[in-house]
């Protein structure tokens, strides 16, 4: 299997996970799609990591993940926010800082 | 020498009396009004002794051993006198006069006794005395006793400084004081209309004559860089000030001794000066006050012997003024009409007698005078304290055996003042006459025309005196009894405060002028008077003592023959008219229509100077208002609607400009751009996750394609 068809991999979750912040509304599926960012950027990492011989790629991902956890229990705790504030978990609802 | 170093009291005593009646008087004004007359009689009593010290001290001076002299005190034996250097007053120090000498602006407190300030001091001491404790009597029933008491007694302190002051601004401080007093005398009864106003007039009157005193002393100031009389006096004799120079100060004093001693052309204060009380007409405006202006051409004797052509106007303004008010005399119907115009007549005949520069001469007649005409107004002022306030003399007559005392005195005074041998005025008279039918060859160096016109004009105005003193003593005492029955029941002789006083100055209006007999009466030995009077004179350097031209003896007693002829003349004529009720005056009065109404109504003289110079005034004041409200007042309204003309403009440029255009104009901007800008801030993160998305992408592009 080439590097190339490895980082097209990456582009495609990062560019699916793209998609799924901007487009989604319920905000537990934006949280899902920015772990797909993370994921496609940890493909990424490995696939240079193979190519190039070397292990820091690889110890990146590792805290890549524990990074993407971090985030996931933020992004929950912002969740639960937004629910008692608006019964709601559409981050459409949520528009206080509207010029 | 005691009584030279005490001679600053002699002002300062009244002028303490002044000030206690005027601060506490009010006091016992209701009640004990005893306490107010010892003020005032003590102050002018310890006065007159004490002047009366110095002059028997300075006769008796031994002017060649001189005593032992205290150390502000200097002697000057040329002219008997001697100065009291009290303190300075205005050091102002050094400058240049007009002559290139250095001189020195130090005026001091200087006063001086000589022979001719010890006259006047005699005079108003003296007279000033008996007309305080004639008032006594006079004003016992007048309410402002104190009021009056302590006027009389600032009058007699200013007074006293006139006199004695040997500086010409210290005299010029008594010559503005006397002139305050009588304008607050005259004005005494200030609730009536005609007082108030008799006393303005006399105050503007001579306020125009005293610019010209002021303008003559800045004039010799300038000239002679002092105002030192004894070294002004001594310096114009000695040449070294050009004739010019002394002939426009000594006319500028006279324009001064015009208005106070009320000659032509400003004598028209003196005749309405009599609304005030008649002890004041008495002291101020007979005896003392207007006599200052004689006083000063007299002591000024150096300047005016060196300029003859003041010397003749002088004596010009004399002889006409003595002419012109014995005119007006004639025919006046009040008693004290009567009397201030024969004032202004005597006064005349003074400033004739200096004029010819016969000082000697006029000071006598100034002394002489105060003692008759003093007796005069205070006989009249008893005369209407009889009639209960009536001045008019055609409701008068047949009072000779009422006021026994009063009418007695009043005779002797009328026999002095018309010039009766042996009375005290017939000496002056006679010798102002005398010295001015020979002036020619006098100090003034008249034309011959000249003196023989002055003294033509007084022999005629001698004449009048005697008339119209006659008619008057004839109409009040004698004549018909023509006294309102109202007024008759009160007719009573005055209290003895007033008839004591009377009779002293009978006395002297009798025996005053013996210290003066007529040269040829001792054989043309020099007088008493003449004794004392000459070191006073100042006598031109270099020309050698001019020689009274030798006249005959013949001449004189003709002369005096004559004048005595005049005064029994006008006697006989006034007997003939006025002794009895003969009617003869009103047919004449109405024979001679026009002379008579321009007589009674004084030459129209008061209209003439309204329509002359009041009135023109008051238009130019009326022009001057209308320039200031139009012009002046248009210029500062003018300035103020441009301002707020101005000031609206700029409000509009601060609210349109300032505040439109530049404050809100940014705030406007802004907020259109933040308008905008709100759009942008959707609140979404999509959307602003969708931002930082595109701007990756264009970084992107652009970073490919640069």
């Amino acid at each position: 299997m080439s590097t190339a068809a490895f980082v097209m991999l990456g582009f495609l979750l990062f560019c699916l996970g793209l998609f799924g912040v901007m487009a989604r509304r319920n905000f537990i599926v934006v949280l899902l799609s920015i772990e797909l960012i993370f994921a496609g950027a940890g493909i990424n990492f490995i696939a240079f990591s193979a190519l190039w011989h070397n292990m820091a790629g690889q110890v990146f991902t590792i805290f890549l993940i524990a990074i993407a956890a971090g985030e996931a229990a933020i992004g929950l705790g912002l969740l639960i926010a937004l629910y008692r504030l608006k019964h709601t978990a559409n981050v459409d609802e949520a528009r206080e800082l509207k010029g | 020498m005691t009584a030279i170093s005490l001679l600053w009291l002699i002002p300062v005593l009244p002028a303490l009396g002044a000030l206690l009646n005027g601060l506490f008087g009010w006091r016992f004004e209701h009640g004990r009004r005893g306490v107010i007359t010892a003020v005032a009689l003590a102050s002018t009593a310890l006065s007159m002794l004490l002047a009366l010290w110095n002059i028997v001290t300075l006769a008796t001076l031994d002017w060649a051993h001189l005593p032992a002299l205290p150390a502000n005190v200097t002697a000057d034996a040329a002219h008997h006198s001697l100065s009291l250097h009290l303190a300075t007053w205005i050091p102002v120090g050094n400058f240049l006069t007009g002559l290139g000498h250095t001189g020195h602006f130090n005026v001091d407190w200087l006063f001086v006794l000589d022979p001719l300030s010890s006259i006047m001091l005699f005079v108003v001491t003296v007279v000033g005395f008996l007309i305080h404790v004639y008032s006594v009597g006079y004003m016992a029933h007048d309410t402002g006793y104190f009021r009056y008491f302590t006027y009389l007694n600032l009058f007699m302190a200013m007074m006293l400084t006139l006199v004695l002051g040997g500086n010409y601004l210290v005299m010029f401080i008594g010559w503005e004081g006397v002139g305050l007093c009588s304008y607050l005398l005259i004005g005494f009864y200030y609730t009536k209309d005609f007082c108030a106003d008799a006393g303005k007039k006399a105050f503007l009157t001579n306020r125009i004559g005293d610019m010209g005193f002021a303008a003559g002393l800045m004039l010799m100031l300038y000239w002679f860089g002092t105002l030192n009389m004894a070294q002004v006096n001594s310096m114009a004799v000695s040449g070294a000030v050009p004739g010019w120079v002394i002939t426009a100060i000594a006319i500028l004093l006279f324009v001064g001794a015009t208005g106070k001693s009320a000659q032509i052309p400003l004598y028209v204060w003196l005749p309405d000066a009599m609304a005030g009380p008649t002890p004041v007409s008495a002291l101020i405006h007979a005896a003392t006050m207007v006599t200052s202006g004689v006083y000063l051409v007299a002591r000024s004797n150096g300047l005016y012997t060196m300029s003859p052509e003041a010397l003749m106007v002088v004596a010009g303004v004399g002889g006409v003024t003595a002419l012109y008010a014995a005119s007006i005399a004639l025919v006046q119907n009040d008693i004290k009409k009567v009397l201030a115009y024969s004032t202004v007549s005597q006064l005349g005949y003074m400033f004739m007698g200096v004029g010819v520069g016969a000082y000697a001469a006029g000071v006598f007649h100034l002394y002489t005078h105060a003692f008759f005409k003093g007796l005069l107004f205070l006989g009249s002022g008893a005369v209407i304290h009889a009639m209960s306030g009536e001045q008019d003399m055609r409701k008068m007559g047949q009072l000779w055996k009422k006021l026994p005392h009063t009418a007695k005195t009043f005779l002797i005074a009328t026999l002095a003042i018309s010039g009766v041998p042996l009375f005290s005025g017939f000496f002056s008279k006679d010798e102002i006459l005398w010295q001015a039918h020979v002036s020619s060859g006098g100090p003034g160096h008249f034309p011959a025309g000249y003196a023989q016109l002055v003294w033509i004009l007084g022999v005629v105005a001698a004449l009048l005196t005697a008339f119209y003193m006659f008619r008057l003593v004839y109409l009040t005492f004698f004549n018909s009894n023509r006294v309102d029955p109202e007024v008759e029941h009160h007719v009573h002789e005055a209290p003895k405060w007033m008839t004591i006083p009377l009779w002293l100055l009978a006395v002297g209006a009798f025996a005053g002028g013996y210290i003066g007999l007529p040269k040829i009466w001792l054989g043309g030995h020099e007088n008493t008077w003449e004794k004392w009077f000459s070191p006073v004179l100042f006598h031109p350097h270099g020309a050698a003592l001019e020689h009274a031209v030798e006249h005959s003896a013949a001449a004189e007693w003709g002369a005096m023959g004559l004048s005595v002829l005049v005064a029994l003349a006008g006697i006989a004529l006034a007997t003939l008219w006025y002794y009895r009720e003969t009617g003869t005056p009103s047919r004449l009065a109405a024979t001679f229509k026009v002379p008579y109404r321009i007589l009674l109504n004084k030459y129209f003289m008061d209209e003439i100077y309204s329509a002359m110079f009041i009135r023109p005034l008051l238009r130019l004041c009326e022009g001057l208002w209308w320039w200031d409200r139009w012009i002046v007042d248009g210029v500062v309204n003018g300035v103020r609607n441009l301002t707020v003309g101005a000031s609206y403009g700029s409000l509009a440029v601060d609210r349109y400009v300032v505040d439109g255009a530049g404050v809100n104009g940014t705030a406007a901007t802004f907020k259109w751009f933040s308008r905008l800008n709100r759009k942008v801030q959707t609140g979404q993160f999509q959307h602003y996750a969708l931002g930082v998305v595109a701007g990756f992408v264009l970084l992107m592009v652009w970073y490919l394609y640069r």
